[in-house]
């Protein structure tokens, strides 16, 4: 027979501070396992493709994200990330109400596009309520319209070994000594043709704001909000991501985050 | 364990006692994947939480409108910390809110001492965070069939109507730190490890996934089930609460009833027991 007594208070004291000790102790010392280049960190991202992979698997790559109603728009969408560009030659279109803007297609495609509004505006438009889920954690409905992203890539008539549009911005997230960084976002091509990924000029039933990405910006439903790039400048169909900037397909990719933004 | 007792050795000292397997290698191998799991997705998920510290309910992040429930901020006017629970605000400064990092005060939800990694870094936290939940995943369904097919979820964990009779008396001997040292759980642990295994586990793992905007798309009624995104993520900080509860608990227990025979009973699989076979009634240990 085992009886122990032990006082409780003093029980609970020692199991907080072993607990907080491990803690304490444990997580500086891990922190260079995480740092990028570390093996252990390259094992950490191997989840990534395994989480796309079978959320692909699942989805056959054509389910929906949810469309929400009209009474479900209670503010207006949340504005993260840049919310009003610096850059010269984004502030001269803006002067101008975009009139001058032009949104480019080349790359890996048969026919090179430029198109001005007025044509994005005319060509059919799809209206999609949906949530936008940030990254860092938080949610907001907003009415998005544009045109379909397949609408423009059937236009410019892509080769069949491209694999990825590539989006260029206006807005620049850094500058330094070796000049500056401007916003750059990548999907493939099944995100690229989905029925709900559009380039959308409108917002809530008004033109995009300057906030929110004007022009153009992608809506890509089915992931995180950093896939979503604002102020669209131009759409390269590459058939690697291995050449643009370091290689991981996106600014954040580049910077540590999952280019699969799906979970 | 039900199944007869394997008799290692026999009449140990005087008090009589015997040596039984008493934890199947693969009851061990996934208790210590878990425990290693949950150290890592703790962390990393309060990291994670860190880069918007509000929970709502609903669908979306009332910004315009109230719908959130907690918040965990800094006045940088005071330099004080708060945590705000449902409209009543608690001074927190020193631990959550504002911490110190690196001997400096920073604002931040939870300090760096409690999250992977340390520093802010959202990226980080992710990538060991979706690494671990695989990790977890994949414990609990090999757990999951091997507890299936060698009858260890049926013969250890349902708890039988001798367990429900003695639920009570359990109970009150576990709060009374008093501990018998059984071949099979009593009552109150099938019950405790029962509940986390087929309800808080399964909980935590679909509110996780009921906020990835992929998976929402493929199965829409679970985030539905929820509630909605904000609320799903409302409810997997609760259950991670929930679990550190346990956790905690989990150490008081083992602690109070010997922690040498049960840590090498999760370990080896050798547990100590009282030889002669007694009446169930009494408590037996975590």
């Amino acid at each position: 027979m085992n009886n122990i007594n032990i006082t409780r208070r003093r029980l609970l004291g020692t199991t907080l501070a072993t607990g907080s000790a491990i803690a304490l102790g444990g997580c500086n010392r891990l922190d260079p396992l995480i740092q990028s280049g570390h093996t252990a960190r390259t094992i950490l991202e191997s989840a990534s493709s395994l989480s796309f992979r079978v959320q692909r698997w699942l989805s056959s790559g054509t389910s929906l994200a949810r469309e929400y109603q009209r009474s479900d728009i209670r503010q207006q969408q949340h504005a993260n990330g840049t919310i009003s560009p610096r850059d010269v030659d984004y502030l001269n279109l803006a002067s101008n109400q975009f009139s001058d803007y032009s949104l480019k297609v080349n790359g890996l495609v048969g026919n090179e596009l430029s198109l001005d509004l007025d044509t994005l505006r005319k060509l059919p438009a799809r209206a999609q309520i949906t949530r936008h889920d940030c990254v860092e954690g938080w949610s907001c409905i907003g009415e998005w319209t544009g045109v379909q992203l397949s609408t423009i890539l059937e236009m410019a008539k892509p080769h069949p070994e491209a694999r990825f549009a590539v989006f260029d911005c206006f807005d620049t997230m850094e500058r330094g000594l070796s000049g500056s960084v401007k916003y750059y976002e990548s999907i493939d091509m099944v995100d690229a043709m989905h029925s709900q990924t559009i380039l959308a000029y409108g917002l809530n039933q008004k033109t995009l704001p300057v906030a929110n990405g004007a022009p153009l910006r992608l809506r890509v439903e089915r992931q995180l909000g950093y896939k979503h790039a604002k102020y669209v400048k131009s759409i390269t169909l590459v058939a690697t991501l291995k050449d643009i900037a370091r290689g991981n397909g996106g600014y954040w990719e580049d910077r540590g985050y999952a280019w699969y933004a799906g979970i | 364990m039900k199944w007869p007792a394997k008799k290692i050795s026999t009449s140990h000292g005087a008090t009589n006692t015997k040596l039984i397997l008493r934890h199947r290698f693969l009851t061990r191998v996934t208790h210590w994947s878990w425990a290693i799991c949950l150290f890592f997705l703790l962390l990393s998920g309060l990291q994670i939480f860190n880069a918007h510290p509000v929970l709502y309910i609903g669908d979306q992040s009332g910004f315009d409108f109230s719908n959130r429930i907690l918040e965990i901020g800094a006045n940088y006017k005071t330099g004080t910390g708060f945590i705000d629970l449902f409209g009543i605000r608690l001074d927190t400064t020193g631990f959550l809110g504002i911490s110190k990092t690196n001997g400096f005060d920073s604002a931040r939800a939870f300090p760096a001492w409690l999250t992977l990694p340390s520093g802010q870094d959202l990226a980080g936290g992710r990538r060991v965070h979706f690494f671990f939940a695989w990790f977890f995943v994949f414990t609990l369904l090999i757990w999951l069939v091997s507890g299936l097919v060698n009858g260890h979820i049926r013969k250890d964990l349902i708890p039988g109507g001798q367990d429900l009779r003695s639920l009570k008396a359990d109970f009150l001997n576990h709060i009374k730190l008093k501990f018998y040292h059984t071949a099979q759980y009593v009552s109150i642990q099938k019950l405790t490890y029962g509940i986390i295994l087929f309800v808080v586990f399964p909980i935590i793992i679909l509110s996780g996934l009921a906020m990835s905007p992929g998976f929402n798309a493929i199965f829409p009624g679970i985030t539905e089930i929820f509630g909605g995104r904000q609320t799903a993520r409302t409810v997997h900080f609760l259950f991670m609460f929930i679990l550190s509860g346990f956790f905690i608990i989990h150490m008081i227990m083992i602690l109070a009833a010997g922690p040498i025979n049960l840590v090498r009973s999760i370990v080896t699989g050798r547990y100590r027991i009282e030889a002669s076979p007694k009446s169930t009634g009494g408590s037996s240990d975590e």
